[in-house]
């Protein structure tokens, strides 16, 4: 790769300047410029479609993408995926997960799942676990390859509210014991807000950038989401309005209070909105 | 024991030492129908290795690599997959089973190529079976880690630095062989059935990839053990036979899990 001096700056660990990313012939990003340096929490925030995805794969070299890239040499990545597409016919333990594609051993595995809390559930199968245990797993074995960098693409789509909450508890806590930089996806600026020293807010560029509550405030923030000027009230609207059978009476208390997160009468939340967003993906 | 039996026996063993963990593969990675395609078209290639003179593992192994690699191929420039699987096997079944009317000079037993006649197997073929299918389970052993990974999420071996699509095409090249090893003793029409039931049987009673490779093979064993006493005793194709027995052990298992 061409040397790029105006990129060079030791403390970063992942640059990226000038990114373009085409899929299909359609430009999915265009003129992304982005930074994370050791131990910091960034969070990219964007609607559906937005190239929230493509930004990781592309920071990541899964997809091909111009611009110039650099990754501090030697770089240790942990990824954590959205999904993991596990149908059941693949018999596949905990345990034996943590050890694809670098073997590992025991009294490390055990390590690496009472970290997530985890502890002892090395033998159960990957698909009898819950969606937040299997992220817990995916986790620990992101661990295991001591990353200065971890990844995650929205974490927390298949959780429920008080999942998503603990999840990103966990993530900040790694981050405090490892020092590890937490790049991560999300569509949900209020369950992050708590666990990010910077957001980004993306729509095929950048729109706005900075603290969660910097961002919150941004003009191109609310416009991104369709929030008008309603201020914190609207926040949560655009989460929930999509799920209202029978639990109004949570959205309305969650809506006044930004400060409660996982309360009764959120439980179903989460799979809801990962079931709606099947239909749109990226594109 | 009779000599023709022993080899018979031999070569069976050594085509189910591949097709357990590669079978294993086309069932996690939903490729039965790829596995399918690839062994009719491979009636093709006979045709063209009874043409030119050329020994017919030759033939099918051509053909069964072109095969898959233009799948491949096609499906990754976004042709759906079942289509184009469908049109190339067909296709390439219906003009291999014209071409070979055609072959003049050689008799030839086209129901032998279809169905397989594992009961004339010959030493030299014996041979050709072990070293493919030895070659195969070194192949998957090497790529072993790399290759459940890719399976289970392709997303993951990229952010571990592997390549998937390298990766599938070491299994597709992996199941050319077993198909043009397999021809000869249980045919095109069967070959799948050999790759996807026993590891359907053994998928019921894993708990790991491993194990399911491994029991694969060992229900695949017993299939022609099986199948090669019925074919004995009641005069019955032995091809058909295996195959037939590899069914009743996944009935079998599915009735005792119940």
């Amino acid at each position: 790769m061409a040397e790029a001096p105006d990129l060079l700056q030791p403390l970063h660990l992942l640059q990226a300047k000038g990114l373009r990313v085409t899929l299909g012939g359609t430009e999915v990003l265009s003129g992304v410029d982005f930074a994370i340096h050791a131990g910091e929490i960034v969070t990219v925030l964007g609607p559906n479609g937005s190239g929230k995805s493509t930004l990781m794969r592309a920071l990541l070299g899964m997809i091909p993408a111009e611009g110039a890239i650099r990754r501090a040499p030697g770089l240790r990545v942990g990824y954590v995926p959205q999904r993991l597409a596990i149908d059941g016919s693949l018999p596949i333990t905990a345990r034996r997960f943590l050890s694809l594609p670098v073997r590992v051993a025991d009294a490390e595995a055990e390590a690496a799942l009472a970290r997530v809390g985890m502890a002892g559930m090395g033998d159960r199968p990957l698909s009898g676990l819950s969606g937040g245990q299997l992220q817990r797993v995916m986790l620990a074995r992101a661990l295991l390859g001591r990353p200065q960098l971890l990844v995650l693409d929205e974490p927390t789509s298949g959780l429920d509210q008080p999942g998503e909450a603990g999840f990103y508890r966990l993530i900040e806590e790694v981050r405090g014991q490892t020092g590890a930089a937490v790049l991560m996806v999300s569509h949900d600026l209020h369950v992050v807000m708590a666990a990010s020293d910077r957001v980004i807010c993306l729509n095929r560029h950048i729109c706005c950038e900075g603290t969660p509550r910097v961002v919150s405030a941004a003009p191109e923030y609310r416009a991104l989401f369709g929030l008008g000027t309603q201020g914190a009230l609207a926040l949560y609207q655009h989460r929930h309005d999509h799920s209202h059978d029978g639990h109004d009476h949570g959205h309305a208390h969650a809506a006044e209070t930004p400060g409660a997160l996982g309360e009764a009468g959120h439980h179903d939340h989460g799979h809801r909105h990962g079931a709606l967003k099947e239909g749109t993906g990226h594109a | 024991m009779p000599d023709f039996l022993l080899r018979a026996g031999l070569a069976g063993f050594g085509l189910v030492l591949a097709t357990g963990p590669l079978g294993s593969f086309v069932l996690w990675r939903r490729m039965a129908y790829f596995g399918d395609a690839t062994a009719h078209a491979s009636i093709l290639g006979v045709a063209l290795a009874l043409a030119l003179g050329l020994p017919v593992g030759l033939g099918t192994l051509a053909v069964a690599l072109v095969m898959a690699v233009t799948v491949a191929g096609l499906s990754a420039r976004g042709w759906a997959v079942d289509t184009t699987l469908g049109v190339l096997a067909h296709g390439a079944l219906a003009i291999g089973l014209v071409a070979i009317s055609f072959v003049k000079g050689v008799h030839v037993s086209l129901e032998a190529y279809l169905f397989g006649d594992i009961l004339a197997v010959t030493t030299q073929d014996l041979a050709a079976v072990w070293g493919g299918s030895l070659a195969v389970l070194a192949l998957v052993a090497w790529r072993w880690q790399a290759l459940v990974l890719t399976t289970l999420d392709p997303d993951l071996a990229r952010a571990s630095g592997l390549n998937p699509d390298r990766e599938r095409l070491w299994l597709t090249l992996a199941l050319a062989v077993v198909i043009a090893v397999a021809i000869k003793l249980v045919g095109a029409l069967l070959i799948a059935a050999l790759l996807i039931i026993p590891a359907a049987t053994a998928r019921a009673l894993s708990r790991s990839p491993e194990q399911m490779a491994a029991l694969a093979s060992g229900i695949g064993a017993l299939a022609v053990v099986a199948g090669l006493t019925l074919s004995l005793q009641a005069d019955t194709p032995a091809g058909p036979s295996i195959a037939a027995m590899a069914a009743a052990l996944f009935a079998l298992a599915a009735l005792r899990r119940r």
